[in-house]
This record gives C-alpha cells, sequence and structure tokens, in this order.
C-alpha cells in the first residue's frame, strides 16, 4: 500500500464530498480554461490578421477603431463614406482617367463638345460659340466645374493627371459595405481584392477559390452583377455557383434589393474574416436602388433653363417621375455604370511604403475629407489597452474561483480531521511517523485539486468544442478540442533566453499544474499540520 | 528481547497535580516467551503498553528493545522501530473502515522499510482462516473475524514484540478462546514475544507467566522463574 494508494482511499471513502470539492474546484478550472481559451482565440484572430496585405485603410472621418473594425473585420456599425473621387487620387493617371470618364461631368463635356461641333457644322455661331467656350475653358483640367456644382458638392472631377498620393501608393482597393446577405455583410469591391491582395504576405498567398472564379468587371453573361462568396456564408446558407443572391439594405433586416447578382466564384476558407462576407462587383453594388448618392441639384441636361419656381405638388411629381426614371434605368438588364458623382466608397485599402506612410497619413488626417489608419496600429492598440486588460481581468476572477474552490477542499479535509484522527492514530500506531501522515493529508489535497482540475480541463475543452462554431462564426479562427493556445515560451519562464529549452514554448495551461499542486499544497497545509500534531494515545481510543 | 528499568509515568490531572500511573523497577520479557499482565481496570495497563510500543514517551526509565533503548531516542526513530519491531492488537480492532481485509493487512507492513509482501498478506490471511474474505471491507466481517485480521494486521511487519491489549474484551465468548488461541499459536509459530492484557482469569489461567500490575504500580513476578530472562 503507497501512501498515494491511502490518500485515493480517504477520497473514494467519502465519494459525495469529495465529488463536490472536485466540481467546485473543476468549475474553477474550466473557467480558466474558457478564459485562456477565449484569450487564445482572440489572440489568434488578431494574429491572423496581423498581416493584412495592405498597411493602410482610409475611410470617413471618425473613430479608427470602427473603421478598422469595418474594414478588417466586417464588423461594427457602418461608418460613414467618402467621395469617390478620393479613391481616385490612389490611382495612376490612366486608371484614374478610365474611371472618371464615367462622371457627369465628362459626359456633359462629351454631350457640350459634340453639339458645338454640330453647331458648328450647322453654322449657328452662338449656340456654338457658348458651347465651345464652356469645353474649351475645360479641355484637360479642370472639367465642367459648373457642371459639376450642378451635379453634387463633390470634388471637381480633373482628367489628366495622376491621382494625388497614386504614386506614392500601390494597390488600391475600394470597399463599399452597408448591405447583408442574411447576417453577412455584403462587401462591393473591385476584382484586385483577389486579383492583386496579398493577404499572407509570409507565404505569398492571395485568396483562392474553392469554386468558380474571381468576378469581373463587366461580364458577358452577368454584365456588372457578379459576385463571390466566402466559405463560410456558402456553407452556412447554402449558396452554390451560379445562385442568385441580392443583398438586403442597410441592415440584416433591411429591406431587399430587387437586383440579383450571380454567385461566380466559393472562396477557399482562409481563416480571415473574408470566410463570413460576400463580395460583388461593385460596379453593380452602385448599381442597386438607394446606392446611389442622392443629387442635391437637377442633372444638368435633364431640365436645363426650367429653373422656374414650383408649386410643392410640382416639385414631388417632378421627383417622383425621376425616381421612377432612375429605377427603370437601374432595372434595365445591363445599365450604364452609375457616375462618379453620385458613388462614394467606405474605405480604401492602400500599400504604402512604410518610410513614407506616416507623411500620408499627417497629409490625409490633416484634410477635411477623410482619414488614413493604420490597421495593424490600431488592431495593436485594441488588443493591448482593451482586450488584454479585460482578459487578465478575466483570469484573475477565474483565478480567485480556483482560490475560492481550495478553500472549500481545505474545508472539506479539515471537517474529515475529527473523524480522520482514529485513523491517523492508527497509522502511527502501526509504525507511520508524524510526516507520513502530513503527507497522506497533502497527498490528498493534491489528488482532489488534481482532480478536480482535470474533471474541469474536460469540461473547459468541452466547452470550447461546443461552442467552437459559434467562435468560428464570431471570429473566424477554428478551435478543436485541443486549443493550445495561447503559448508561453520556455525561456520566459525559465528567465533565459539562451539554450535550447528557452525556444521551446508551452501552452499557459500547462501552467496550471504548477498552480494547481501550489494551491493543493497550501490549502493543504492546515489540515497536514493537524494530522502531524495527532496525538496518537488519546486519539487511539482504547 | 524487552526490558523495562526505572520506568516512571504520570499524568496531570486537570488541576495540574500529577498522577502518577507507572513506576517499574523492572519488566523483562524474553525470546519468544509469552507473557500476560492483569490488573484492575485503570491500574495502567494500556499506558504501559503505549509506552512499551513508543507511542507514549515514559517520564523516565530504560526501554531496551532487541538491545536499543527507545527511551533516549528521538520520535521517528521510535516511529521506524515500533515499525518494524512491534505489532499492536487493540481491544477495539482499530482496522481502517475504508480498507479491505487485505488492505489492512498490507497497512501493517506499509510503514516499515522495504517490506511491502502481497503473498505474506494472504498468508497471514490464510493462517487466521480468512483466506476467502480478502476483498471484504472491516463493516462486512464479524467482530472475530475483524480481530483476526487484526492479528494478521500486527504480525504483518514480521515483529519480535506482539501487544495486545484485551483483544477478546470485545468478542463474543465463543469466540474468545480462539482468538486467544491464534494470538498464542502465531507467536509461537513467528517466534514473537508476547505481552498479552486482559481481565479474563480463564484466559490468563492458561498463561505460564503472568504478571499483576499493581495499584501501586509495582510489578510483582508472580513467575520467579522468569526473572532470568534478560
Ligand atoms: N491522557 C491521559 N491523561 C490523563 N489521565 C489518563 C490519560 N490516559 C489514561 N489516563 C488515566 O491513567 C489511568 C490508567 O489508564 P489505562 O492505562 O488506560 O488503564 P487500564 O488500561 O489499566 O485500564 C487511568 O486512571 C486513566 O484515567
Ligand atoms: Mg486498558
Amino acid at each position: 500500500m503507497s501512501l498515494f494508494r491511502i490518500a485515493l482511499r480517504s477520497i473514494t471513502q467519502r465519494p459525495v464530498a469529495s465529488l463536490l470539492t472536485m466540481i467546485s474546484m473543476g468549475l474553477g478550472v474550466m473557467l480558466v480554461v474558457a478564459v485562456l481559451s477565449i484569450h487564445g482565440v482572440v489572440e489568434q484572430s488578431f494574429a491572423n490578421n496581423a498581416s493584412l496585405g495592405y498597411n493602410v485603410a482610409i475611410g470617413a472621418k471618425g473613430g479608427k477603431e470602427q473603421l478598422v473594425l469595418n474594414t478588417v473585420y466586417y464588423l461594427s456599425q457602418p461608418v460613414e463614406n467618402i467621395w469617390y473621387s478620393y479613391y481616385c487620387e490612389f490611382l495612376p493617371q490612366a486608371e484614374r482617367d478610365r474611371l472618371l470618364k464615367e462622371s457627369f461631368a465628362y459626359r456633359s463635356h462629351e454631350a457640350a463638345w459634340q453639339t458645338a461641333e454640330l453647331a458648328a457644322l450647322a453654322g449657328d455661331q452662338g449656340l456654338a460659340g457658348a458651347a465651345l467656350s464652356q469645353s474649351l475653358a475645360a479641355v484637360g483640367l479642370p472639367l465642367a466645374p459648373d457642371a459639376r456644382r450642378q451635379a453634387t458638392d463633390g470634388p471637381a472631377v480633373e482628367l489628366g493627371r495622376h491621382g494625388k498620393y497614386g504614386q506614392l501608393t500601390e494597390m488600391a482597393i475600394p470597399l463599399c459595405l452597408g448591405d447583408y446577405f442574411g447576417r453577412f455583410r455584403v462587401v462591393g469591391t473591385t476584382p484586385k481584392l483577389f486579383d492583386d491582395l496579398v493577404y499572407d504576405i509570409e507565404n505569398n498567398r492571395k485568396f483562392e477559390f474553392a469554386q468558380g472564379r474571381n468576378f469581373v468587371h463587366h461580364s458577358p453573361e452577368h454584365g456588372y452583377f457578379e459576385a463571390v462568396v466566402g466559405a463560410k456564408v456558402a456553407r452556412e446558407l447554402d449558396v452554390k455557383l451560379g445562385d442568385e443572391i441580392s443583398p438586403r439594405h442597410g441592415a440584416p433586416e433591411g429591406h431587399t434589393h430587387e437586383r440579383k447578382f450571380t454567385v461566380v466564384g466559393i472562396l477557399k476558407t482562409s481563416g480571415t474574416p473574408n470566410d463570413r462576407a460576400v463580395f460583388v462587383n461593385m460596379e453593380g453594388f452602385y448599381l442597386m436602388e438607394d446606392h446611389a448618392k442622392p443629387l442635391d441639384q437637377q442633372r444638368p441636361g435633364d431640365q436645363p433653363e426650367e429653373a422656374a419656381p414650383q408649386s410643392d405638388e410640382e416639385a414631388r411629381k417632378d421627383l417622383e417621375a425621376r425616381r421612377k426614371k432612375e429605377l427603370e434605368l437601374l432595372r434595365a438588364a445591363d445599365p450604364e455604370p452609375l457616375p462618379v458623382e453620385q458613388r462614394e466608397v467606405t474605405a480604401i485599402l492602400v500599400n504604402a511604403d512604410p518610410m513614407i506612410a506616416p507623411g500620408l497619413e499627417n497629409a490625409i488626417n490633416e484634410g477635411r475629407d477623410a482619414q488614413l489608419v493604420l490597421p495593424i496600429k490600431v488592431i495593436y492598440e485594441l488588443f493591448e489597452f482593451i482586450v488584454k486588460p479585460v482578459q487578465w481581468t478575466l483570469l484573475a476572477l477565474t483565478a480567485m474561483i480556483c482560490v475560492v474552490s481550495g478553500i472549500s477542499i481545505l474545508v472539506s479535509i479539515y471537517n474529515s480531521m475529527s473523524e480522520r484522527r482514529h485513523e491517523i492514530a492508527v497509522m502511527r500506531a502501526l509504525g507511520a511517523d508524524r510526516y507520513t501522515v502530513g503527507w497522506i493529508i497533502l497527498l490528498e489535497s493534491t489528488l482532489l485539486a488534481l482532480g478536480g482540475g482535470m474533471l474541469g480541463w474536460l469540461a473547459g475543452h468541452t466547452l470550447c468544442l461546443a461552442a467552437s462554431p459559434i467562435i468560428e462564426d464570431q471570429t473566424g479562427v477554428t478551435i478543436g478540442f485541443w486549443n493550445w493556445e495561447p503559448a508561453i515560451s520556455l525561456g520566459t519562464l525559465l528567465g533565459t533566453s539562451s539554450g535550447r529549452l528557452a525556444t521551446l514554448s508551452l501552452p499557459l495551461e500547462l501552467l496550471l499544474v504548477p498552480a494547481l499542486l501550489v494551491l493543493a499544497i497550501v490549502v493543504g497545509f492546515w489540515p497536514a499540520v493537524s494530522a502531524y500534531r495527532t496525538d496518537v494515545a488519546k486519539s487511539l481510543g482504547k | 528481547m524487552l526490558t523495562l528499568r526505572n520506568i516512571k509515568k504520570s499524568y496531570r490531572e486537570p488541576d495540574g497535580t500529577p498522577l502518577p500511573i507507572l513506576d517499574i523497577p523492572q519488566f523483562t520479557v524474553a525470546d519468544g516467551e509469552q507473557v500476560v499482565l492483569v490488573g484492575r481496570s485503570g491500574c495502567g495497563k494500556t499506558t504501559l503498553l503505549q509506552t512499551i510500543a513508543g507511542i507514549t514517551r515514559a517520564d523516565s526509565g530504560e526501554i531496551v528493545i532487541d538491545g536499543i533503548d527507545i527511551a533516549t531516542k528521538t520520535e521517528g526513530y521510535v516511529d521506524r522501530v515500533r515499525a518494524a519491531k512491534i505489532g499492536y492488537v487493540f481491544q477495539t480492532f482499530n482496522l481502517l473502515p475504508g480498507f479491505s481485509a487485505f488492505e489492512n493487512v498490507m497497512l501493517g507492513m506499509t510503514f516499515a522499510r522495504g517490506r511491502k509482501d502481497h503473498g505474506r498478506a494472504i498468508q497471514l490471511l490464510d493462517r487466521v482462516g480468512l483466506s476467502h474474505r480478502l476483498t471484504h471491507r472491516p463493516a462486512a466481517l464479524s467482530v472475530g473475524e475483524q480481530q483476526r485480521v487484526a492479528v494478521a494486521r500486527a504480525l504483518a511487519n514480521k515483529p519480535s514484540l506482539l501487544l495486545a491489549d484485551e483483544p477478546t474484551a470485545n468478542i463474543d465468548p465463543r469466540n474468545q478462546q480462539k482468538i486467544v488461541d491464534l494470538i498464542r499459536e502465531t507467536c509461537r509459530e513467528e517466534k514473537v514475544s508476547l505481552v498479552m492484557v486482559t481481565h479474563s482469569t480463564e484466559v490468563s489461567g492458561q498463561f505460564d507467566r503472568v504478571d499483576r500490575l499493581e495499584e501501586i504500580n509495582q510489578v510483582k513476578f508472580n513467575d520467579t522463574t522468569a526473572g532470568a530472562a534478560a
């Protein structure tokens, strides 16, 4: 009979009390494991996104955390938008000019130019002169500022130059947020998101397709209305290639857009927030009703000279008629792209040379129109200043629960001491010395603590396993039963940085074992001393 | 094998005045000898056995077991001597209720160094006629069976001295003789010296040597022939 067996026996001799004690310890440990796992999940989800494939995000002025949550994680309340032309400032000349030609300004310039030509042909000097002077004034830059002003209060549409920041940056990818598909966010963007963005720089990986292909700017079959869905979305909502999906406006319970997008691609699981988003061609996104920025004034050319005062009734009718016309246009199978003046983007994802990023940050943030954030920095700050303290607080609380459970071990053993004293005396009479009987008690509290800890550990991991679908949903982080994160380096633990051991890392959870041992010894100490002090002759009875 | 000299032991009364219990000039048990101690209740028989076993320390005097005076040794040493050389049978058996008969016997050798002989435990239980009761807990055994387990346990560590404190006092009359026989026979077989306390004249009458622990706390040697043993 080993001391271990003796200690074990005295535990099993009082099964109910022992089990209750272990359960109480187990609950504490379960909470610790759960908190550690959450800690690991959060850390991992942050780490997963530490390499985003871009280092700068530009969006509307406001909370930078919210902008990052929106653009990086597709979480939080939608943020304000910025002008489309702001996006164009991040493009090289050729691309910029091409995009900006889809504008009222350019169209009216073209129209004016043609009118002038026609007038010239017709010999109508007066009209030709007016039109010509207008368009000539606008040849190149700036282009038809008056027309622009009539359309919106946005910035001037200027052609023939590089975007202001275009040469300082690479790969501007616009994101338009606001719609939902099921509970997932719909992201209007350009094909570059999947063609160009290297999200895992370390392994040089772009987002890959499990099925189908990337959407294109304009396809013969679907026009501007192609979509790509994330792996999780496809799985959960059973989306297949060729399905037609229609986003809901503004919120998961918003009205359903009439416009349908055809799913042409399903992404492979990447463990990033892209798993749980739907990506649609931005051109198509703009063409959904309510997505065009409403014009402040009448469109130039619609009713050019009839600015005479209208009655309210007339104005309302006029508005209705215009809206009807817009809707008709929108319903067309392959409508014209939305003019630039009516476009907005939520964010622009950009790669900027780290050397010039701070300068760019200043330049943009000092302006009125937008803010530049460094997502990694914001994520890090969020993590360091919000997530970590919360986690440590949670951990401290759960550790305290363990201490309370430890005290319940003490109470349990101590309560049994009066009945145990006789047994202890008998063992002493059989030749056990004081230390031996003390050890038996310590072993007993250790077994209770570790047994409870084991129970709690299993329960904690089972809990994690059970919660893993929810966690995966929310964070894109996959956890199994054996979720060993976070790890702690052995070097840190031993306080050395040299040697082979220092490079090994251990799961933080393993610290539970020494922690429980210490706890068991601390709480077992008192009853052990009491056992040690047992007066044999008195306790033996007859 | 056992010699006591000038053993003095007193308890303190609640008011602090000393209450002398033992004052034994000389008490000797030879190797393999079987001694019965008689005396009226409260005269100090249990105290004497516990003093010999080192469970209670004497105030003064020598307790020499196999040539070692345990009265001069540390408690830890005395514990080891007890674990190795002494077996103890109690009036109330004192089996541990959570352990089976076999485990209780194993406990008899657990605290001695290097002797955890399963075979011996089984053999001893067989010897006391309980080979069919190995896995029974004490509560599932009759009192006679319990005391037999206790005897096996006391002998488990191959002691040189067995102390039995009224081993039959709680046993039904039919089984008393069996227990006494068992203790005496096994002690003889194992060449263990025996000091047994009893109130039963029937029992004491069977012993060659009967010592009376008088109220005056002096061991009187009824059997003068035993005085030769050292
Ligand atoms: N721990 C103790 N403190 C004080 N008196 C005690 C203690 N143990 C025993 N006694 C007293 O010592 C006397 C002898 O007790 P004991 O050795 O048990 O007698 P016996 O076994 O002969 O009946 C009794 O009067 C008893 O009350
Ligand atoms: Mg007595």
